[in-house]
């Protein structure tokens, strides 16, 4: 049950499409934004939709996000150990 | 051809989706267009977009506040009421606008929009089942008396038919509902049903029990009153905080003529349990408590709750304010991972400069706590550069240019 309602989450509209990078897309993107990776927009690691993709603290989440000016914008969040959900 | 299939291409790294979308699909359809017309008009979509973009170093953050400030100063002061919905107050305007950028725990009106799945949406009685599943009802919402005497352990409960058929519960629900409860027993071989000026109620006596009122205290009426207000608070069915439920029509206009479907919107929220009903379409449904949504559905959720939700306030206000603002101010609001308002405890107090704390609120307090912590002035932002009379660091101001005076070439 716990796990087909984070599923259900992440098909909600509200809910743009998360994706945890792997390490060496991680790398690649720090290096393109010329960034650290604390200089990035955080996550909690208990936000409901990282949960629900196991992201750890120190992973960066690509989110899809439907733009109503662009049509399509990529965003990055860096997650975080502390915050609760 | 190749040419044009090649500044397409080229195009399509720059531009962003939609307009790159709608300028092939405009493309496409022109065909009084050379070729070499065409890959003019993509190179010259090309400049323009570029020319159109926010130069680096421009000062956004006090422009979306002008541009939110000034349509705001136009905006109603008090609360209106909704004037669609009958019996439903929707916090509207300023107070609302507030409530949101200033990330209140809860909003004054919490109000949740429930969407059905098809089979339950097309069907009223269906929605209305739904509806009467989910409102919140106590024993207070059937009863119409309670019969009670000092020295009397009996009670009796005199329930209005009418409005157990109104809110969907039944004699059986209500046996069992107080019977299960620590508060008494209901004597069964005596519920009677009477019948007074055409209307129905049943008389269901009860013996309170040891745990909720002492032997002594039975002649203390303030003590049976307390007693009496636990047994009308006692829970029936429903989810918790969804106070009242309304069923709203709506009628589509689709390629097989009018569809009507209905849809519930709820005084109170309640998401994470609702969104566990099998009869709710997860996908839709929404409330508009802000904390609520970061908490159930993540922190990108509560930055499209955002958007959504002034643009909403302001458009219903008549204001017309471009949503770059508004994702800039969700962004910003957003950025940590939790909801921070905008404000002294959150956006603005966390700024580095003291200087620029001090001058939004609060000022003595703000540069008192600085001098004590020994912070640093450093000049960086705008508010700081203009206090101390530098020139800020925007736009051409952002570079610095420094001579190397001991260098030789």
């Amino acid at each position: 049950m716990a796990r087909t309602r984070r599923a259900k989450i992440l098909e909600h509209e509200y809910v743009p499409e998360h994706r945890v990078l792997s390490m060496e897309e991680a790398v690649e993107l720090l290096r393109r934004l010329g960034v650290k990776p604390w200089q990035l927009p955080k996550i909690s690691v208990n936000d409901p939709v990282a949960k629900a993709l196991r992201a750890k603290p120190g992973d960066i989440i690509e989110i899809v996000r439907r733009s109503p000016t662009g049509g399509r914008a990529v965003y990055y969040r860096f997650v975080t150990a502390y915050g609760k959900a | 051809m190749a040419s044009l299939k090649r500044e397409l291409r080229e195009a399509k790294k720059v531009l962003p989706p939609s307009v790159y979308e709608e300028l092939e699909a405009k493309l496409a359809k022109a065909e009084d267009l050379s070729e070499e017309e065409k890959v003019w008009v993509v190179r010259e979509a090309v400049k323009i977009y570029l020319s159109a973009m926010v130069q680096p170093g421009e000062a956004v953050g006090t422009v979306a506040a002008q541009s939110i400030g000034e349509p705001g100063t136009q905006m109603t002061l008090r609360t209106f009421h909704y004037a669609g919905i009958r019996e439903f107050d929707v916090t509207l305007g300023l107070p609302r606008l507030i409530e949101i950028v200033d990330a209140k725990r809860e909003p004054s009106i919490p109000i949740m929009y429930i969407y059905l799945k098809d089979e339950y949406a097309r069907d009223e009685a269906k929605a209305k089942e739904v509806a009467r599943k989910i409102e919140y009802t106590t024993l207070e919402k059937v009863l119409d008396n309670i019969e009670w005497s000092l020295g009397d352990r009996r009670i009796v409960l005199r329930l209005s038919a009418e409005f157990m058929e109104d809110k969907g519960v039944d004699l059986d629900l209500v046996k069992d509902a107080i019977n299960s409860s620590k508060l008494g027993e209901v004597v069964e071989d005596e519920i009677q049903e009477v019948e007074e000026d055409g209307q129905k109620f049943y008389l269901v006596p009860v013996v309170l029990s040891e745990k909720l009122i002492a032997d002594e205290d039975l002649y203390k009426t303030s003590e049976i009153h307390r007693a009496l207000e636990k047994v009308k608070k006692l829970y029936l069915k429903g989810i918790k905080k969804i106070n009242k439920v309304m069923v709203k029509e709506v009628e589509e206009e689709t390629g097989e003529g009018k569809v009507k479907w209905y849809y519930l919107i709820t005084e109170g929220s309640n998401l994470e349990e609702v969104l566990k009903l099998p009869e709710v379409d997860h996908r839709r449904t929404i409330s508009n408590d802000i904390h609520e949504i970061a908490r159930v559905l993540g922190i990108e959720a509560a930055r499209e709750a955002i958007i959504r939700e002034i643009k909403n306030v302001l458009e219903n206000s008549g204001l017309d304010v471009d949503v770059r603002h508004l994702m800039l101010v969700a962004d910003m609001m957003t950025w940590t991972g939790a909801v921070r308002q905008i404000g002294r405890m959150g956006v603005v107090g966390e700024k580095q400069s003291p200087l620029a704390r001090a001058a939004f609120e609060v000022t003595v307090k703000q540069l008192y706590e600085a001098a004590v912590r020994g912070e640093e002035e450093t000049f960086h932002g705008v508010i700081e550069s203009i206090i101390a009379g530098l020139p800020p660091r925007v736009g051409t101001g952002s570079v610095l240019l420094r001579i190397e005076a001991a260098r030789k070439r």
